[in-house]
């Protein structure tokens, strides 16, 4: 992982960020309770995005997380690749969230430390 | 003695959760300790904020400059799922007293899907089954969390790659929700979004600041196909399915 120490947080801005993510996690657990009481019906448009968003918000994450992934340089992506493969493929074969996990990590950690 | 045989009763619910939280947490806490962070930052997150996807992906927010609002958006993106567990646990978190705002607090994936679908025996008192379910799972992935941190300053091979646990998980959860849904136009809405969000903020504006584009496109996409993509979720009424979903989609979460 590529640090620009340039532009790093101060311990002050860390602790900000920090508080942030759990103001907004938070934020999404006391809601409903402050919010709706057992008898009032849930909006239709909240139901929507219950089920619609967090497909899409995965799909931004693991877009998040190659952000740094270079095609034309470096690897060319390529241990990636494998290490998505191996971790997608073993989880559509063995359904097992953490054997997927960590062989596909572990995959990649070779890849990037032996091969390339 | 009746919080014991709640704590007894409870304990047996969470092995699955205590298998799973260990490997993970320690992961985190590994990931977090050779990205410059000590067991103090992975014990104070893991208490406070609570949700494995979100702590993941809080290391690399936090090794880049500082970006407040965005901080704050990606977290709500990432854990608005949890107002569905809220909504579906609104009746069975009533009446539960002094311990309902800790309940709340510490209502992740898998602590959701216990408290959700438990058969509780009758001699043990439903608040405290629910309250020990939740502590137990908070537990062990503060411990494991602080476990990891500790270990990473002790360990000797290359780490190198080792953030590669994220994409991972990402890429198990994405997995599950994908089989659970036909039409799949949420996740192409959300691969489209975010990759060209990420080339035009890097081509045209020289940024890597592309998630709050990303999230905007997202939810305006969303509602623009809102129907196509109702036609394709089972609908989900009431507590069966969002408990489906934190067993298919939240588990690989932690």
């Amino acid at each position: 992982m590529t640090v620009n120490t340039m532009s790093q947080m101060n311990l002050t801005e860390q602790i900000i960020t920090i508080a942030l993510l759990m103001i907004a996690t938070m934020a999404t657990r006391f809601l409903p309770f402050l919010v709706f009481s057992g008898k009032k019906k849930t909006p239709a448009f909240v139901k929507f995005l219950g089920n619609a968003l967090p497909a899409a918000t995965f799909a931004m994450l693991i877009v998040y997380c190659l952000k740094n992934v270079s095609i034309i340089g470096g690897s060319h992506g390529i241990p990636e690749l494998i290490g998505i493969g191996v971790t997608a493929g073993l989880h559509l074969w063995r359904k097992n969230t953490l054997l997927s996990i960590f062989a596909g990590t572990v995959v990649y950690m070779l890849l990037i430390q032996l091969v390339f | 003695m009746k919080k014991w045989r709640a704590l007894k009763a409870a304990f047996p619910a969470t092995i699955p959760v205590l298998a799973g939280f260990s490997c993970l947490g320690i992961a985190y806490g590994i990931y977090m300790r050779v990205s410059g962070f000590n067991f103090l930052y992975s014990f104070l997150i893991s208490a406070l904020v609570f949700g494995g996807s979100l702590q993941f992906v809080g290391v690399p927010l936090l090794l880049s400059s500082f970006a407040p609002v965005e901080a704050f958006f990606m977290a709500l993106m990432v854990q608005a799922r949890h107002l569905f567990y809220g909504l579906s646990m609104l009746g069975k978190y009533e009446n539960t007293g002094a311990k309902k705002p800790y309940l709340i607090f510490s209502m992740c994936d898998e602590t959701f899907s216990i408290n959700c679908s438990a058969e509780i025996p009758e001699d043990v008192d439903r608040t405290d089954y629910m309250f020990f379910v939740s502590l137990l799972n908070q537990s062990y992935w503060i411990i494991a969390s602080v476990i990891g941190g500790l270990l990473g300053s002790l360990i000797t091979f290359s780490t190198e790659g080792i953030d590669f646990v994220m994409t991972a998980m990402f890429v198990t959860i994405f997995i599950n929700q994908w089989k659970k849904d036909k039409g799949h136009i949420p996740e192409w809405i959300g691969i489209a979004s975010s990759v060209v969000c990420l080339i035009v903020c890097r081509t045209v504006f020289d940024s890597d600041n592309f998630l709050i584009p990303t999230m905007i496109c997202i939810i305006s996409l969303l509602f623009i196909f809102r129907k196509p993509i109702e036609k394709n979720l089972k609908d989900g009424d009431d507590g069966s399915s969002e408990e489906a979903e934190a067993q298919n989609g939240g588990e690989a979460e932690k």
